[in-house]
């Protein structure tokens, strides 16, 4: 191995180095210690002595903790702060990314890699399907609306995803019964993650729930590629009394696992989302728990069985 | 009627102004959904051929939506002055567009044949306008406005302070807005997308935010973007309200999606007039977006750049201060992707302008749009360099209330900085005061919150 070439790799070295926060300065110099304090708003853990005299690449090792979790995705980073301790008050107050500091005018590395890193968790929520595992383990059948095409064509013809197929239409008539006081259906969405992170919480509660409440439920399924729309073709089916929609929501940034119940009394052709009611931002740790979101369903569908309304008629019959 | 031309040997015919306006767009997965889109790369050149050919007084006759049958058309073609309009009724669409180019042209020129002009034309020449042709064109109208400060002026950029919260919270939005300020962020507004509606809610934060404004005497204006008859509530019930906004759309039947009317937009202003505390003369804030029209169902069956163009001739009626298309918020089904929204933007910065309205936007996107934070970084730069009058600045861009991602504190700073650019005049002499900012740069106090909990 020639100099230059040595010289190469103690460069790459000092340059990874620099970018995981534990090294300044602006030219790379082949022998030096540091022992420096992480600086605020990093991703490092603690306080690091490094030796780069003869660093070889097999000695180099990088195990960062998860920059996700509330304890470095909270940790101000504004350097020199005229109040360090009102500063972490301030950041607890809101879910907003505040007292993240700044590299001149832009952001700091840290923060940027985060934000990136939740942007990332949502497009992946959003392109993946629904764990067929989860599916058949709570016995829910799957049909699929009219788009053919996979994702894509999904997020393009919203109109499609309002609409089942034929295959659809013939297996829910095949397989559900009429006229049942409560049709309970789950849908994608937006958020495959949204249905795997709650689907399995709210449904015993529906099911208990309603059971206890002495209506008789439908046979329930999976609609893949659904829209909320698809609400209508359905209560054209089925003719329920009450059906449900549990749905995934568009994915907020680092938060995939939101999801709506849609709720609608008697529902056909034409209906809009006037005449339908609607529980969001159903998850753990923040939005409507989902076994109190199950609870308030079921007092909810109760009530538009006795006003014989849903949506803004619902409002105006109720008072 | 007969719009017919040959491109390559081959004949393209379009069988009327409203087929022909559609074929003629930038791909738009919107003008695929309501099928008015080209049917291929060339049927779409083949359309522009024949609008550049298309003389102004048949656009001036052919609304998106009939006179006799619509409000806002009625509205953009009683302001039109027949004067202006006399003297420009047989220049072509290609004509108009190199007109509007030419360094002869300066803004003065433009300003005044504005008021000639109809929404259809504007939407037409923008359609024959390459990107760079938007930034250039754009670039040379200036609009300013005035409320508690000047917005728009020339050498200026300007943000609106977005400190939403998914509850309101009025702790959580207070350390946002100081965030935001320690940044030099809220010259334009301080304006909260409420998550409540209600009149108790809404005016409490007009008055949590009057608050701040008072006991740090900023020179700007708060605002409450709730439904416009919560703000009129609260106008009458003497809440402190700077700016009063609502969400427009491109036709009467658009709007009534929104739940307003002209009608309703015209006692807003009187109310808004006589009650709103900063000294005027510009009141409104008005956002739009292409797409609105035709997600309700009420486009037509015109595209969605000529709805998106008559929401400006709709918002000058009321001397707004601020206009601002929020250009990647529909979703991909309108706006697939970074390219779709990126053009998008810079057509909607450059119509509000020809328009004549102070025009800001709102560079964004959603999660489910093939685009991410540094397609939108993209936007901002080149509607920076095309004069743009400010941005929204939210912390780190993303919106925890509205679940979408947009510019932040940090961009609009960086934008000054790059481009040499100012604050509002009377905003940047308050940074100054306090020692936030020198000679248009942030100095080391800046960018930290706790700087605003001395008082």
């Amino acid at each position: 191995m020639d100099d230059a070439r040595i010289n190469e790799i103690v460069e790459e070295v000092i340059r990874q180095l620099r970018r995981a926060g534990w090294m300044e300065g602006p030219s790379p110099s082949a022998a030096v210690a540091v022992n420096q304090e992480i600086p605020a708003g990093s991703g490092g853990a603690q306080t690091r002595a490094l030796s780069l005299r003869g660093a070889d690449q097999a000695a180099f090792s990088l195990d960062l903790p998860d920059p996700a979790g509330a304890e470095l995705r909270y940790r101000p980073g504004v350097n020199h702060a005229k109040d360090p301790a009102a500063l972490k008050e301030l950041i607890a107050a809101t879910p907003s990314r505040i007292g993240v500091g700044r590299a001149g005018p832009r952001y700091t590395t840290f923060s940027q890699l985060l934000f990136q890193g939740d942007h990332a968790v949502t497009q992946d929520a959003l392109y993946r399907d629904v764990d067929p595992g989860l599916l058949a383990e709570l016995g829910l059948f799957t049909v699929q609306t009219k788009i053919s095409e996979g994702k894509e064509e999904y997020l393009l013809r919203p109109d499609l995803g309002r609409q089942l197929n034929d295959e659809a239409k013939h297996a829910i008539l095949e397989k559900c019964v009429p006229t049942p006081q409560i049709q309970l259906v789950v849908g994608d969405g937006l958020s495959a993650t949204a249905i795997e992170s709650n689907l399995r919480q709210i449904y015993p509660v529906l099911v208990e729930g309603f059971r206890t409440a002495g209506l008789s439920l439908g046979v329930p399924f999976f609609v893949k590629y659904c829209r909320v729309g698809v609400m209508n073709d359905i209560g054209d089916l089925l003719h329920p009394d009450v059906l449900i929609l549990l749905i995934g929501e568009r994915p907020g940034l680092g938060r995939a696992e939101s999801m709506s119940a849609y709720m609608a009394f008697q529902p056909k052709q034409g209906d809009n989302d006037a005449d339908r009611d609607v529980v969001c931002n159903i998850f753990e740790g923040g939005g409507t728990n989902p076994l109190e979101a199950g609870a308030f369903i079921v007092q909810f569908a109760q009530k538009m069985r006795q006003y014989q309304a849903s949506g803004v008629k619902l409002k105006l019959a109720a008072g | 009627m007969l719009l017919r031309t040959k491109l390559h040997g081959k004949t393209y015919e379009f069988s009327d102004l409203r087929v022909l306006m559609g074929k003629a767009n930038e791909e738009k997965s919107g003008d695929r959904l309501a099928g008015v889109a080209a049917d291929s790369a060339a049927e779409r050149i083949a359309a522009r051929l024949v609008l550049a050919e298309i003389p102004l007084w048949l656009l001036y006759e052919t609304p998106a939506v009939p006179y006799e049958q619509d409000e806002v058309t009625r509205v953009i073609r009683d302001a039109v002055d027949p004067e202006i309009f006399r003297e420009i009724r047989d220049w072509t669409v290609g004509e108009l567009r190199e007109w509007l180019l030419a360094d002869t042209t300066t803004a003065e020129r433009i300003h005044r044949l504005s008021g000639g002009l109809t929404a259809e034309m504007i939407a037409a020449v923008t359609k024959l306008m390459s990107n760079l042709d938007l930034v250039y064109g754009a670039a040379k109208i200036r609009v300013t406005s005035h409320c508690q400060n000047t917005m728009g002026a020339s050498g200026t950029l300007a943000s609106r302070l977005q400190p939403n919260h998914p509850t309101d919270s009025p702790e959580a939005i207070r350390a946002e807005i100081y965030e935001g300020l320690a940044y030099g962020a809220g010259d334009s507004v301080i304006g909260i997308n409420p998550a409540d509606d209600s009149y108790t809610s809404v005016s409490r934060l007009l008055e949590m935010t009057y608050q701040v404004i008072k006991d740090w005497e900023i020179p700007t204006q708060n605002c409450v973007l709730a439904h416009v008859t919560t703000q009129m509530k609260c106008l009458k019930a003497g809440s402190p309200v700077g700016l009063v906004f609502q969400s427009i759309a491109g036709s009467q039947k658009g709007c009534e999606s929104f739940g307003i009317s002209v009608g309703m937009l015209d006692e807003a202003y009187e109310l808004a007039k006589k009650h709103c505390f900063p000294s005027g003369p510009n009141f409104m804030y008005f956002e739009t977006g292409q797409g609105s029209a035709l997600s309700a169902d009420a486009h037509n069956g015109w595209d969605q750049l000529t709805l998106e163009a008559r929401n400006y001739g709709l918002a000058k009626r009321y001397h707004p201060f601020q206009v601002n298309t929020v250009v990647g918020f529909i979703g991909p089904e309108y706006l697939y992707d970074a390219r779709q929204i990126q053009r998008a933007g810079l057509e909607d910065h450059f119509m509000g302008k020809l328009t004549g309205i102070p025009m800001g936007v709102d560079a964004c996107y959603t999660n489910h749009a093939r685009a991410d934070q540094n397609s939108i970084e993209n936007l901002a730069v080149l509607l920076t360099a095309a004069g743009c009058n400010y941005f929204m600045a939210i912390p780190m861009g993303d919106d925890s209330m509205l679940s979408y991602q947009t510019t932040s504190y940090h961009d609009t700073a960086t934008l000054r900085q790059l481009f040499k650019l100012k604050p509002a005049a009377e905003f940047e002499t308050w940074l100054e005061s306090l020692g936030l900012m020198k000679n248009g740069v942030l100095t080391e106090q800046a960018g930290d919150p706790t700087f605003f909990l001395r008082r």
